[in-house]
């Protein structure tokens, strides 16, 4: 079958990025090192190439950081909305300008198929900051009262997973609102946040409004814990999510939290199957299935089962499996080699436990970081592949009979994130939905993302709202 | 006009359909400065004119109100890049128009391409704060969302010939309509560069139609016109007799009207207002604009759907 679909390869270029050897943090405008002179690397997961060296920010970082956002929460907040709103408006312009450039980036530093980062991650963050710019003078009429006021210096800290998105889903209604940020993206993905920090130079952002913090998870608890921070913001993994509520426990700091999930996407007889199958191969293989969102749970009818497996199957054996940067590439690189030994020890796991394993034949590069997408069937809700988020491109197939069934099965996770229902039946979706613990549900469709909707997380996937009308209220003392 | 040389005068035409014809009509007005300086002769448009303008709005509206909310705010965001590119322009026109210094008028294009800035924030969130989900005591899943009315007839206001239009014309697009516009009858020449302004801002031709002529012989065929579904009585503002008139013809085919903001229970501020014809539309276009503007060509639309049952009992989670 393989045969009948081979491709030429079809790279975009690399020569629209201009990656330095080194790079500071981002504090008050300037570039500067890290106090103790601590640096990292960062790699390109699809070839273990060395990307850059980039400072690893400590304490002493972090409390330079905070400060120089204090001093210019001032001024910032004190802006008419209007001119925040034009800050704002010329990054997302910006952003637009230099997308490709920021796709490529993207795409070396995470291993995620330019596709996605050209199609996806980068429309929607230019999509992100337009749409906070235009809240910034219109608070008045977002329904927390009049002259709502912001909360001071958010302290941010954001995933590998999709690093530029998740910046923009921080800082953009975080400066709408008047506040400013310090932001640490994840240690394997630094990249993008630091040319977001040129971007901010290109757009006349005034200093300190945003300070952007490369390091691992010592600085991100150094900004957690730093008394001038009023607001924290996190997405990432649970035990961390956890970990920072207990840590804010007794200070009057505001947190969201976005954290796991073990989604559900249920599939109902009547659902029509080819577009479900696409909806189950977005839901779980999207960004090689390291979506907190993503559908890795499959609860499919018992009556449809067979069908639906044997056309999932058949369409897995079509992805693309290789080099991110080539434009025919579906499944890209897993971000790290730490990463991928999670997943591969939990799909041991569920192999040792008795589910029994598929994946599709497709040949891995012998460098990088590579998992090939993976399904297990005669899953039961005590297997470990059903309950723990493997954050990988690996589905887990439950069957069920009765849509009580499905609910009780789709709900019985600690996570509450997002779940999918496919059927033709208009009032079962509503009547579903209705009954689903989750704060994202997607009808015939799955990881819709847009910044007018908000997004985020019922039980252990955390608390609060990014995205939309919703997502301001996270950043305004109200 | 410096060294000597002549510059070359523009003929200033209208903007219909995404072209800039001059009026079927051949007519031409004489358009003058505060102080009587020749500036332009400008088309002196018909009643056929404004037909075919609604003919060109109505075409557009499909394809303006199907948009996606987020596109349009792109647009009314590039109209604001587009604006501040020829600024200087409109700093000259606007002064001439409406006798003031430079630094004035430039304050108030200033405040112009701010306010096409400010609608197009509100293209993708006017939704989310008038809009919302119903909680109907029954089985039912009830979401009222609002749309553009339609095809609006916009009266500019006769004082304001650049902020005042803008603050005018840019809700009621942002929404998702399409307008006809007729321009400051005295005070034309900013409309109609700014319809230069829109041809080249990815906004649809035929999205917005900028007439210029004598406010009362367009607007009467425009409220009596059976296509167009709202009109904007602003430009009425100094005559309380014609805003009667056609908000009288309006009620034909029920078109949503907003009328002049000036109050008619003070009779001492319009009288103050007519005396002084640069506040004839006795607004002050340089405060908070607020939402009305935007909701007063929307309509509300409510699907209700039934949420079926699962069973008795349900999940316990």
């Amino acid at each position: 079958m393989a045969s009948a679909f081979e491709y030429a390869p079809a790279p975009e270029s690399r020569s629209v990025v201009d990656i330095a050897p080194s790079y500071g943090l981002f504090i008050d405008g300037e570039f500067t090192e890290a106090a103790d002179g601590k640096v990292f690397k960062t790699l390109s997961p699809s070839t273990e190439e060395v990307l850059s060296e980039v400072a690893r920010a400590g304490a002493e970082d972090v409390d330079r950081a905070v400060k120089a956002a204090r001093k210019a929460f001032e001024k910032w907040s004190a802006l008419p909305g209007s001119e925040r709103a034009k800050y704002l408006f010329r990054i997302a312009r910006i952003i637009q300008e230099r997308s490709r450039e920021l796709a490529v980036l993207e795409t070396l530093d995470n291993g995620k198929p330019i596709r996605e980062t050209r199609d996806a991650d980068l429309p929607l963050v230019a999509a992100h900051f337009f749409y906070y710019a235009g809240w910034a003078d219109k608070l008045d009429h977002a329904g927390y009262g009049a002259n709502p006021r912001p909360l001071g210096v958010a302290g941010q800290i954001i995933p590998w997973n999709f690093p530029l998105l998740m910046l923009a889903w921080k800082i953009a209604p975080a400066l709408a609102t008047g506040n400013t940020v310090v932001l640490k993206p994840a240690e394997t993905t630094p990249l993008s946040a630091l040319f977001f920090a040129d971007v901010c130079r290109q757009a006349g952002l005034p200093k300190g409004v945003v300070n952007i913090l490369t390091g691992y998870g010592d600085a991100g608890s150094a900004l957690v814990t730093h008394p001038d921070v009023n607001k924290v913001a996190f997405t990432g993994s649970t035990a961390v999510g956890k970990a920072i509520a207990r840590q804010i426990a007794g200070t009057d700091k505001r947190a969201t939290l976005e954290l796991g999930g073990k989604g559900a996407n249920i599939v109902f007889d009547d659902a029509p199957v080819d577009q479900a199958v696409e909806g189950i191969v977005t839901g779980i293989f999207f960004n090689q299935g390291q979506v907190c969102c993503a559908g890795s749970r499959l609860l499919v009818q018992e009556s449809v089962h067979d069908e639906v497996l044997h056309a999932l199957k058949r369409r897995l054996t079509t992805l693309r499996l290789g080099d991110p940067l080539d434009k025919n590439t579906d499944i890209g690189a897993i971000n790290s080699a730490e990463q991928l030994a999670r997943i591969t020890a939990l799909v041991e796991t569920g192999e040792a436990e008795g589910a029994e394993r598929w994946s599709a034949p497709c040949e891995l590069p012998s460098t990088g970081y590579w998992f090939a997408p993976t399904l297990f069937t005669g899953v039961t809700q005590a297997h470990t592949v059903a309950r723990d988020e493997i954050f990988g491109p690996v589905l887990s197939v439950l069957t069920f009979r009765t849509p009580d069934e499905a609910v009780a099965k789709a709900n019985n996770s600690q996570y509450g994130l997002s779940a999918g229902i496919w059927t033709e039946k208009g009032s079962r979706i509503l009547a579903v939905a209705n009954k689903l613990r989750a704060g994202v549900v997607w009808a015939n469709t799955f990881n819709k993302f847009d910044p007018t909707s908000p997004f985020g997380g019922y039980k252990e996937s955390g608390y609060g709202r990014e995205g939309g009308r919703h997502g301001l209220e996270a950043y305004l003392d109200v | 006009m410096s060294d000597g040389r002549l510059s070359v005068f523009k003929t200033y035409k209208l903007y219909v359909g995404g072209k800039f014809p001059r009026s079927e009509s051949g007519r031409v007005y004489e358009v003058t400065d505060p102080k009587g300086k020749w500036l332009a002769n400008v088309p002196q448009s018909s009643r056929k004119d404004a037909r075919d303008a609604v003919v060109a709005a109505r075409k557009a509206f499909g394809d303006w109100s199907g948009a996606t909310a987020y596109n349009r705010g792109q647009i009314l965001y590039r109209i604001a890049e587009m604006l501040e590119g020829r600024r200087e322009q409109f700093v000259r026109e606007v002064a001439d128009a409406e006798g003031l210094s430079k630094s004035k008028a430039a304050a108030v294009v200033d405040a112009a391409i701010d306010r096409w800035v400010w609608y197009a924030g509100w293209t993708d969130k006017i939704g989310q704060v008038v809009g919302g989900a119903n909680p109907v005591a029954g089985p039912f899943f009830n979401l009222s969302t609002p749309e553009p009315t339609g095809v609006v007839a916009v009266l500019a206001p006769q004082g304001s010939s650049l902020l005042g239009l803008v603050s005018v014309l840019a809700p009621v697009i942002a929404t998702g309509n399409t307008a006809v516009v007729v321009a400051s009858a005295d005070a034309p020449l900013p409309a109609l560069s700014l319809g230069e302004v829109l041809a080249t801002s990815d906004l649809p031709g035929g999205v917005v139609n900028i007439l210029s002529g004598r406010t009362a012989e367009l607007a009467a065929p425009l409220a009596s016109h059976q296509d167009v579904n709202g009109i904007d009585l602003t430009g009425a503002a100094g005559d309380a007799e014609l805003a009667k008139e056609l908000e009288a013809a309006a009620a034909e085919n029920l078109k949503r009207v907003l009328r002049p903001s000036v109050s008619r229970h003070r009779p001492e501020k319009e009288a103050k207002d007519a005396a002084r014809p640069q506040a004839v539309d006795g607004s002050d276009w340089s405060a908070d604009p607020g939402t009305h503007r935007l909701t007063a060509f929307l309509e509300t639309k409510t699907v209700w759907h039934p949420t079926g049952a699962l069973g008795a009992s349900g999940s316990s989670y």
